[in-house]
């Protein structure tokens, strides 16, 4: 058994795509038997890993030893790596297209999220200029949260609540996406980058579109990926100044 | 040779990331800006010239390939590491706020869709 273990644990990155392999696999079985294709296999396999995490600490399963493989294939820079790679088949003049909507659709989400954020905040208690910023932050997705209350001087309690909320977005967006997909006509390039632009969080999105229609995931990716960004230059400057002065 | 596409990623990816990175100090924000999606764009970009030049062999393009195919499998293992744990003891204020500000902007997405199509229809009209 030890020399099992010490296997594994030398070569974890291998072990985890043997993890991840055979994840799938059960997974697009139980798409195909227990579903009849309803639920697409990427969307049971995704939900079947944040189900794994739950298992782990912070860093989900990989915090089990015998899984650390699973921080390096799941990391930002495979994440990255790979979500790059899907811009080969993307159509140039179909971004092009799009782009000012696509910029459009980043500053109204960012905005719109932050003062729905810090609004409902306000609503439970939360009525101090600093936290209205830095949980609205964390509603756009849970790197703005902790970087905007860095930046303000939130306490650290509001600054762990502002991470929790970006995290439970990424995982409902992972979630929801493939199933409201339809009703929000989110089944073209267009609306999957004014999706991208709006929703913002990068591995909710995604992974979301990923269980919806892979070919989407180039357009939502490219415009996710600056919302990020966007939102650490937005949340603590302008947009904090103007709740500063309003509470 | 499978190798070359691989490597005409990874150029792409460390190009954008450097991009972003200059854009994100020149903004004064500890971190990346877009870089991904920079990367996006020029391989989107250089891949569609190789072609027309005929500089993209097949072989070449299935080194791209792979990693776009091995994209599923990645989220699958980033969602493994989430700290689910985290989202989950939250408090109320977590979990109200996610599920409002989330869906308020699901809500949002076919008015902003259409936004952008009026104005398509709109220039095409013009153009025309």
């Amino acid at each position: 058994m030890n020399i099992i273990e010490k296997l594994i644990e030398k070569n974890g990155f291998v072990f985890a795509f043997l993890v991840v392999g055979v994840i799938m696999y059960l997974s697009y079985q139980a798409s195909k038997k227990l579903t009849n294709n309803k639920i697409p296999g990427a969307a049971i396999a995704i939900s079947a890993g944040l189900v794994l995490a739950y298992f782990g600490g912070k860093k989900g399963i990989s915090d089990i030893p015998l899984f650390s493989g699973m921080a390096l294939l799941g990391g930002s820079m495979m994440r990255d790596f790979t979500i790059v790679a899907t811009a080969m088949g993307a159509s140039f003049s179909e971004i092009k297209k799009t782009g000012l909507v696509g910029v459009l659709s980043l500053v109204i989400g960012i905005v719109v999220t932050f003062f729905i954020g810090g609004s409902i905040g306000y609503a439970m208690g939360y009525t101090d200029a600093k936290s209205f910023a830095t949980i609205g932050a964390g509603a756009c997705t849970f790197i703005v949260g902790p970087v905007t209350g860095t930046a303000i001087g939130a306490t650290s309690d509001v600054i762990a609540i502002s991470i929790a909320i970006g995290v439970i977005k990424s995982i409902l967006v992972t979630i929801c996406t493939p199933i409201i997909a339809k009703r929000i006509g989110l089944n073209n390039p267009h609306t999957a980058m004014v999706f991208g632009g709006l929703i913002g969080t990068t591995s909710g999105v995604a992974a979301g579109l990923a269980a919806t229609d892979p070919k989407l995931v180039p357009y939502g990716a490219l415009t996710a990926t600056f919302y990020t960004g966007l939102g650490c230059l937005l949340c603590p400057s302008v947009l904090y100044f103007i709740i500063d002065s309003i509470l | 040779m499978k190798i070359y596409g691989v490597a005409i990623l990874a150029g792409c990816f460390l190009i954008g990331h450097l991009v972003g990175d200059f854009l994100g100090v020149w903004l004064h924000i500890d971190g990346n800006v877009g870089g991904v999606g920079f990367a996006m764009l020029l391989l989107i970009v250089l891949s569609d010239w190789m072609k027309k030049k005929k500089y993209l062999p097949e072989e070449t393009e299935r080194g791209i390939l792979y990693w776009n195919a091995m994209y599923i499998p990645v989220v699958i293992a980033m969602s493994s590491i989430q700290n689910v744990k985290a989202a989950l003891t939250g408090g109320w204020v977590a979990v109200l706020v996610g599920l409002f500000g989330t869906a308020f902007c699901f809500f949002l997405v076919p008015i902003v869709a259409k936004i952008g199509e009026k104005r398509q229809t709109d220039t095409n009209q013009n153009q025309q």
